[in-house]
């Protein structure tokens, strides 16, 4: 035992790396909940908006969910960290990381919620008005107490992407597990060993994500039509 | 000096895009009287049906519910959309029954009805629940109040759509195809619901194809035709008298179902 836990092991290196690589993946697992959250918040709002927007609303927003599509969360990111600081905004490295993975992932909750809205068949909102709805009432009565478990799956898939795209963080200098990972190699050599581990983490990461979502998923499983 | 109608349609017309679908329709239903629109699939009758709760918005002439234009206001002279808010005022005071009922699957027989008494009406939770159990009781399913819309037949649901409409107490009801999409032995009993209602005073409009029950029910018969009200009058005229080809034609395919 003693020679697998001697300097220059795996595990020795492993244990001497723990408070900086638990550092990493807590800077991961907050930007990645600040992102989810910005997004569904954001995400939800601009969904109505693409839905039920007046015509000029449904415009702006469809122009911003295709930009957002088009660009890649990598210039996101460095527009948001360095191109910000061009106008005089500075933002800190972490939180720039967070807008821009926030704004990305908005783009994707809104499609996702314009998609879920538009599958309650039409008749809902029409007996909903019938009965003397205003607009609100119906969206939160009628329409979005149907359309939520059709959101849930993408809605999982978007925060899959969004632990995955906080890895870009390390590009500006957040310490997030990635990067902490690779801080640890240059100073053990231990390139694949040390990927290897990071990979690993991301997959708990995840895969917990994942599961709670399908639990999510059957908690909700009575509202099937 | 008659009294003021409950509901009156003059020279209502309606576009969609090049394609006028109303002509200019001229109707009038006063308090308690049960009116149908007959026709066949495309004159207009349940487009008309949708403009009276502005399901669609009517391009001309007016619809006044209680002497109060349907879907705007008169602003000094001009012709003003009504809002949201004024909207869906409007719309509480008439209700509404659909081909397809329509019941919100996420909720019970109760909470179905309870919804328009509670964020409509604004009536507590316990008070609603009361007018629910009364109505389902009326139309027959007190005993299936919790049940889900997926759990009931197309009558069953149905008869919970009726339910729904008339215990937020509207001024006017209306029936759009309501059987249509009911299998044959399932239409007896919503229609029996529907005599009743109408027995019972309840102002009603309705577009059906259920020609028999028409007739019986009826006080006054509408036959449109492209858009336009080609024949009006009380239903044994209507039925016995038809004074246009179309009508007998229209008529002519009941046939079997009269008997005679």
């Amino acid at each position: 035992m003693d020679s697998l836990m001697a300097p220059g092991t795996f595990l020795f290196e492993a244990w001497q790396a723990r408070a900086s690589l638990a550092s990493g993946l807590g800077v991961t697992l907050l930007s990645s909940a600040f992102s989810i959250v910005i997004a569904t918040v954001c995400g939800i709002a601009m969904g109505v908006a693409l839905s039920y927007g007046w015509w000029w609303l449904r415009l702006l927003s469809r122009l911003y969910v295709d930009l957002m599509r088009g660009i890649p969360v990598l210039v996101l990111i460095l527009f948001t960290y360095y191109g910000l600081a061009l106008f005089g905004v500075n933002v800190a490295a972490f939180w720039a990381g967070v807008i821009a993975l926030g704004a990305f992932a908005t783009a994707h909750v809104a499609e996702n919620f314009r998609g879920a809205v538009e599958s309650v068949p039409a008749g809902q909102m029409e007996a909903a008005k019938a009965i003397g709805l205003t607009f609100g009432k119906r969206l939160r009565y009628v329409i979005l107490p149907q359309a939520f478990r059709r959101m849930l799956p993408p809605w999982v898939n978007t925060g899959l992407e969004v632990v995955k795209g906080t890895t870009l963080l390390s590009i500006i200098g957040v310490v997030e597990l990635l990067l902490s990972a690779q801080q640890q190699m240059a100073r053990n050599y231990m390139i694949v060993e040390f990927y290897l581990l990071a990979t690993v983490l991301y997959l708990i990461v995840n895969f917990t994500l994942a599961q709670l979502g399908a639990l999510l998923e059957r908690k909700t499983s009575y509202l099937r039509y | 000096m008659t009294e003021q109608p409950l509901l009156q349609a003059t020279n209502v017309r309606k576009h969609f895009g090049a394609i006028e679908v109303l002509k200019g329709i001229d109707l009038t239903v006063q308090q308690g009287q049960v009116v149908s629109l007959i026709g066949a699939s495309g004159s207009g009758k349940t487009t008309f049906l949708r403009c009276v709760n502005l399901l669609e918005e009517h391009d001309g002439g007016e619809i006044l519910l209680d002497g109060d234009p349907i879907g705007y206001r008169m602003i000094g002279g001009k012709r003003k959309r009504l809002n949201e808010t004024m909207v869906s005022a409007q719309r509480a005071r008439i209700g509404m029954v659909f081909q397809q009922f329509n019941l919100f699957p996420h909720l019970t027989a109760a909470e179905n009805v309870m919804l328009g008494l509670t964020k409509v009406l604004g009536k507590n939770h316990a008070e609603a629940k009361d007018i629910a159990g009364h109505w389902l009781a009326r139309v027959g399913l007190g005993e299936r109040r919790d049940h889900y819309p997926y759990q009931l037949s197309g009558g069953q649901q149905q008869r919970v759509a009726i339910a729904r409409a008339v215990a937020m107490q509207p001024r006017l009801l209306l029936f759009d195809e309501v059987t249509s999409a009911l299998d044959p032995e399932l239409v007896a009993e919503v229609l029996s619901v529907m005599q009743a209602l109408a027995e019972s005073g309840m102002t009603m409009l309705l577009v059906s194809h259920e020609m028999l029950f028409v007739r019986d029910v009826s006080h006054h018969v509408l036959f449109l035709d492209q858009g336009r009200v080609a024949q009006a009058g009380p239903p044994t005229e209507v039925f016995d008298n038809p004074q246009s080809e179309r009508l007998r034609s229209f008529l002519g395919r009941f046939h079997g179902i009269f008997g005679r």
